[in-house]
């Protein structure tokens, strides 16, 4: 049951919203320090290529230039994801992996100087042969990338529970299907930037656009071969990350390197051509599914198998793997499972985490499939999915514990909107054909991993009844700051305008895992009510004191304390910080908070095996399409979601969350990939890589499942990243729907419908 | 070899020394200090440039600086009037329409142009008005919600 906070739950504006809507929001492009010099990168030309010798003497001899780096000048430190074993280094010390890979970088006075620089630069390469083709790199002749790493596998996994051959010959329907998802972009408007500078005891101090600041923090510290001490990492504002601003970049690691070397401030913007040449990009994957069935729907076996194409380097694929496969497990009941993966090295961008994180691709597949075989079957796609919801209390064969659960009550609703959506839809008219599709999804909040895992919180109140409140978490947009800050307020009996949210400095916030899997609201949150509670104490043995009453009867509302049961013996908070502080010796009210889920297990990524979060959310996407038979071209004419994210915190902030994922979502089924040949990018800009525009939005219905969790901060749950695993499958199954076909690959292009209605024909 | 120029910015004038390449969204980050003024791709592509030129919405990055002397430009920071925000401005805060923020500049300045051109418009002018400022993180649901808010907001006035 949801509960009546005063906080809690509204639809209250963001705390940064005003700065971001004056343009004072200060990102790490916009900052600048005295002297600062301009920083820039030199990239590989190659896919594939041993790195003979680099000349900088001209470049150096340049007027304006200060500084050119390359691999040489590092101790060749190895950027590795979660893996103990690195393979990329932040400047290229031997090959080169990919177009894009960094090879050297500049500062200079100016901008033009150190592109200028950069052409001055003479690389002598030795080109390898390149395979940028994950299938073909698996190959035994295939061209190593990694001499680690015997067939390209930069990873693989293996789930297995049940006995999936077994459960398979029971079955009275299976079918096999595969499936294939394309590369595609985080889509962040802020390019990566970074800005350092060092002092003479040897501190650098570094602002960068990173979602995950403490990643950077560490890897500072690691790569620059210095204690831990001397780095301080200090977060901006961010434009959006979506997973792709998680790691430390080359960019990050150059400007603190030539911060060094030059003894001044160096800032490096990199252009939005060079993110989407040279950065992350979402796992494209090749999914082979088969799926066995009882007459009655019920899902008795799944059997998948899995190649992720990685690109150069790790990153933070192992995780990426693991999630695809695991999530196989999540939102219906199967009792035999095995999903085989491989990530393989390939000489193109490297892939990492992205809005869902493995997921998407990996339930697309298995929702398409439920679909096909529903159909085949004669079955009601929305009554398959019923039948085999998780529901509260159970447990998937990979030890996923379903607490709270709203999906049956979400797949429920759905039906009823499918039902008055079919009603109203106009018929296919010849050349328009119209369907509505359903996808479903589980989601965690906040995944267990290995190493540091909790997080922190620590409240300040003011004299004038004002309260700081300092995490270790990052908001790269999604809202955290402001839900934060409401966890914060309805604890203390403030309002959230009495709060101010202080960004990561990693000299005084606490530390934090970073932001990834949906957990700031959920873990930091936990750990801000804490730090609330901690400090309300304080204040209350302060208030029973000077009201003469228990510390335990003191209630903190609407900016006063009262003892409760008797409002008339009150004071205003502002006036109890004072006497707080100003009583006798005084007291310095500072209250304290950590918190990470109990009994949570580190998943083997190997062997998939661990309850990785503490509650899952989940949730139904319904979609409406339009798919026109003469152009080709597919709209989603609505969607609806159903959706369990336990208590919202902030209703308006949460559908936008969904309204920004549902429409990624469209992106991703619809219109976005990147093109490469040869590994080299074809479409690096935004007018060749089509990202959704306002005029690809829709109306969006949302409805929220009667879902409270217990271990949550006030009831919530993920909200708004699980939803774009579900929108995929739902779309591709509203074409199904629209147009008898059922599309195995994404993006769904117009070419493709034709050549299907083709087909067809 | 730099060049003086004179530039209209906010109704203040700056007089400023400028290389005749530099295009008007670095002058106005690097030489102004306008920061406000976002550069998402450098190639008038993603819109998070947009500022007002003489009442037209431009993209600051595909305009050199020493064509715009003359012209009244205004900028983000241009738009809130002796600490009131700009009715775009207030609909964004109250309707949920900002989320990383980085094309929020951009975002307001194309539709203040618009909504000057056009104050009654419908929801698939603004679609269209819009097409132009893209934005990863909302949907834009609540981007066109707002500037419809406002624009109702204006006509009350």
């Amino acid at each position: 049951m949801k509960r009546d906070y005063v906080n809690i739950g509204k639809r209250l504006p963001r705390v940064d919203a005003v700065v971001k809507a004056t343009g004072e929001a200060k990102y790490a492009g916009d900052l600048s320090l005295p002297g600062m010099l301009h920083g820039k990168m030199l990239r590989s030309p190659y896919p594939h290529a041993r790195i003979r010798h680099i000349d900088t003497s001209q470049a150096k001899r340049l007027s304006g230039v200060r500084a050119v780096v390359t691999g040489k000048d590092t101790i060749g430190f190895k950027a590795g994801g979660i893996s103990a074993q690195g393979d990329e280094p932040y400047l290229a010390l031997d090959k080169v992996r990919f177009i894009g890979d960094a090879v050297a970088a500049v500062a200079a006075l100016d901008e033009q100087s150190a592109e200028e620089a950069l052409d001055l630069i003479r690389v002598e390469y030795e080109e390898l042969p390149a395979v940028v083709d994950p299938l073909s790199a698996m190959n035994e002749d295939a061209p190593l990338i990694h001499d680690h790493a015997p067939k390209n596998i930069s990873f693989k996994t293996d789930l297995s529970y049940g006995d999936v051959d077994q459960a398979l010959r029971g079955c009275d329907y299976a079918r096999e299907d595969r499936f294939e998802t394309t590369p595609i972009r985080h889509g962040f408007l802020e390019p990566h930037a970074a800005l350092a500078v060092w002092d003479h005891s040897g501190r650098v101090s570094f602002w960068g656009s990173k979602q995950s600041p403490y990643f950077t923090y560490r890897n500072l510290a690691k790569a620059l071969n210095i204690p831990l001490s001397r780095v301080r990492v200090i977060q901006p504002y961010i434009g959006g990350g979506f997973g792709g601003k998680n790691e430390m970049f080359n960019v990050d690691f150059c400007a603190a390197l030539l911060a060094r070397k030059t003894g001044k401030p160096v800032r490096i913007v990199v252009s939005q051509e060079e993110v989407l040449f040279a950065y992350r990009q979402r796992h494209p994957t090749v999914i082979d599914l088969k799926t066995g069935f009882k007459k009655d729907g019920t899902i008795l076996a799944l059997e998948a198998h899995i190649i992720a194409d990685g690109g150069a380097y790790l990153s933070i694929g192992a995780l990426s793997l693991y999630l695809m496969c695991a999530f196989f497990c999540m939102p219906y009941r199967l009792p035999n499972m095995r999903a085989k993966g491989y990530r393989v090295y390939t000489n193109t961008q490297p892939s990492c985490a992205m809005r869902g994180h493995g997921v998407p691709q990996s339930r697309f597949a298995a929702e398409v499939q439920l679909d096909l075989a529903a159909k085949e079957m004669g079955l009601d796609p929305v009554d398959l999915r019923l039948k085999n919801a998780l529901k509260p209390g159970e447990e998937t064969p990979n030890g996923f514990k379903i607490t709270s659960c709203g999906l049956q009550e979400s797949i429920v609703a759905a039906k009823s909107i499918i039902a008055g959506w079919r009603k109203q839809q106009p018929k296919d008219d010849g050349r328009k054909k119209r369907g509505i599709g359903i996808g479903c999804y589980g989601y965690v909040s906040g995944p267990r991993m290995a190493g540091h895992n909790t997080a922190g919180a620590v409240i300040k109140v003011h004299e004038d009844g004002g309260i700081s409140l300092t995490t270790g978490s990052t908001d790269v947009g999604q809202g955290s700051d402001t839900v934060l800050s409401q966890i914060a307020a309805e604890v203390l009996g403030v309002r959230l305008e009495d709060i101010r949210y202080g960004m990561v400095d990693s000299d005084i916030t606490p530390l934090d895992p970073g932001t990834f899997g949906s957990r700031v609201t959920f873990v930091t949150g936990n750990a801000v009510r804490i730090a609330a509670e901690d400090a309300r104490g304080q204040l209350a043995e302060v208030a029973a004191n000077a009201l003469e009453a228990n510390p335990g009867d003191i209630m903190f509302k609407d900016r006063k304390v009262y003892v409760v049961g008797s409002p008339d013996r009150s004071m205003p908070f502002s006036k109890l910080v004072k006497i707080a502080q100003y009583s006798g010796t005084g007291k310095t009210i500072l209250g304290r908070g950590y918190w990470a889920p109990e009994g949570l297990e580190v998943p083997n990524f190997e062997t998939g095996r661990g309850n990785m979060s503490a509650a899952y959310s989940f949730g139904t996407q319904v979609a409406e399409v339009e798919v026109d038979s003469e152009t080709g071209f597919t709209k989603v004419t609505r969607m609806a979601m159903v959706h369990d994210c336990g208590q919202p915190l902030n209703e308006m902030l949460m559908e936008g969350q969904l309204e920004g994922s549902a429409i990624g979502g469209v992106g991703h089924t619809l219109m976005e990939e990147i093109v490469r040949k040869e590994g080299q990018t074809m479409n690096p800009s935004f007018l060749d890589y089509r990202m959704p525009s306002t005029l690809d939005a829709c109306p969006l219905e949302i409805l929220h499942t009667d879902t409270y969790d217990e271990m949550g901060p006030f009831g919530a749950k993920e909200t708004g990243e699980g939803i774009q695993v579900a929108v995929v499958p739902a779309i591709v199954n509203g074409i199904h729907d629209a147009m008898g076909v059922a599309f195995k690959r994404i993006p769904i292009t117009p070419v493709m419908v034709l050549d299907a209605l083709k087909k067809k024909s | 070899m730099k060049t003086q120029i004179r530039l209209q910015v906010n109704g203040f004038e700056y007089d400023l020394l400028i290389k005749p390449h530099w295009t008007l969204v670095d002058v106005l980050r690097d030489e102004i200090g306008l920061t406000g003024t976002k550069k998402g791709c450098g190639k008038g592509e993603c819109g998070a440039c947009t500022v007002i030129m003489n009442g037209e919405a431009i993209l600051a990055c595909l305009v050199l600086a020493v064509r715009v002397q003359g012209k009244r430009i205004l900028t983000i920071e241009g738009l809130a009037r002796e600490g009131r925000l700009d009715s775009l401005q207030d609909a964004f805060v109250k309707y949920g329409a900002i989320q990383c923020g980085f094309c929020t500049p951009g975002m307001i300045m194309t539709s203040r142009a618009f909504l000057i051109n056009n104050p009654h418009p419908t929801e698939e002018e603004i679609k269209k008005a819009l097409s132009g400022n893209l934005c990863r993180c909302t949907g834009y649901v609540k981007i066109i919600e707002a500037v419809r808010k406002a624009s109702m907001a204006e006509v009350r006035k």
